[in-house]
């Protein structure tokens, strides 16, 4: 029942984002304004109900699984991308690796300027 | 295929959404089995060896995707609940982040030009038709905005969906390593860049190494999401402005 409860009010928060994006016309995916919207609840109630952790958990746990159908997807434009494989192969692989680098040592140089050597400290993992 | 019997069954199934959802179970099944016989190698990414498995499977049986979609849909719309559920990891990081909201914000305002603006570059300089350059622009941000803005500037929707697709599976395998190279070690840091790069792909690969570093990849796959929305539109016209294709 938990973990019916928890799924329900997540459904509940995607579809209050998705309507409140259509009406305001704003160009922000309906689930991410649901989880902005999940967020400030969870903050002023202060705690997180066991159910939304356990769908939320449920959910995760297993993120990668839900990209497969849109990977899948690949097969519809194999001829695309074989016309222009070479831009498309490299600009993607660079573009990534330099983006992934970049906002790494940003945030790292960041956080030692502006917060201090105390937020570097070793992390407990969970 | 000859027995009549075998060929209704087969007319029944590639009809039902059972099969497209059962195969996408299966394939992920047995590919998450083998990522984790290889101990956790982000090379053997179950979305990569699942994908893999699943286009071979429908070249073979000469199915096609919108018929193997009948199935996956499900699987495909749980991507919205599953945004809204990253508010727990994140909430749960809430004192961290508030200690960190300004390095966290000048960080994603500089990942997220960076991502759109050296892609739609190296795209020309490789070149790379308009149509591609601008169906590459928003690869980072998670599929629905991605495909939004890429309609907006003139790149091909569907295609971008597939390239983001593309980007998260490189960032998942690659992430890791590069932070190692690079000698960044914080949690924060790392899912910050691998939120901003590779949004849920990535995030999913986050919350493998721990739940710090995924709430931070979320908060900056859906934060990145709004500032790629706002951005590249007008960044897309300032590189027109400076470089003309």
């Amino acid at each position: 029942m938990q973990f019916l409860n928890g799924i329900t009010l997540l459904l509940v928060y995607q579809l209050v984002g998705e309507v409140t994006v259509r009406l305001l016309g704003v160009p922000i995916p309906g689930p991410v304004l649901g989880m902005v919207m999940l967020f400030i609840t969870l903050w002023i109630r202060g705690s997180t109900p066991e159910s939304v952790e356990t769908a939320s958990t449920g959910l995760l746990s297993h993120l990668s699984l839900l990209f497969v159908p849109a990977g899948v997807g690949m097969m519809a434009h194999f001829s695309r991308i074989a016309d222009e494989w070479l831009p498309i192969t490299l600009a993607l692989l660079l573009s990534t690796i330099i983006t992934m680098v970049a906002t790494a040592l940003v945030m790292q140089v960041t956080t030692w300027w502006l917060v201090g050597s105390a937020a570097n400290e070793e992390q407990n993992h969970e | 295929m000859n027995d009549p019997g075998l060929k209704d069954i087969w007319v029944y199934l590639s009809a039902s959404p059972l099969l497209g959802l059962t195969i996408t179970l299966v394939a992920y099944g047995l590919a998450y089995r083998l990522y984790l016989r290889t101990n956790s190698n982000p090379l053997a990414n179950p979305v990569v060896t699942s994908v893999a498995m699943l286009i071979g499977l429908l070249l073979l049986t000469g199915t096609s995707y919108n018929d193997y979609f009948e199935g996956g849909q499900f699987v495909h719309f749980l991507l919205g609940p599953a945004t809204v559920a990253l508010a727990v990891p994140l909430y749960q990081q809430f004192s961290r982040l508030r200690q960190l909201w300004m390095p966290v914000t000048i960080s994603l305002l500089c990942g997220v030009v960076i991502a759109a603006g050296s892609s739609i570059w190296l795209a020309r300089i490789f070149g790379g038709s308009f149509e591609i350059q601008m169906s590459l622009a928003p690869k980072s941000a998670t599929a629905p905005v991605a495909m939004g803005i890429s309609e907006k500037i003139g790149g091909l929707p569907s295609l971008t969906a597939v390239l983001v697709v593309i980007t998260g599976i490189t960032g998942a395998v690659l992430g890791t390593k590069l932070f190692e190279w690079i000698r960044v070690k914080d949690d924060t840091a790392k899912g910050i860049a691998m939120g901003v790069a590779a949004h849920g792909i990535g995030t999913a690969r986050a919350f493998q190494v721990s739940n710090q570093m995924g709430a931070f990849s979320g908060l900056a796959m859906a934060l990145s999401a709004f500032a790629t929305a706002l951005l590249v539109p007008w960044l897309v016209d300032l590189l027109e402005a400076w470089i003309p294709a």
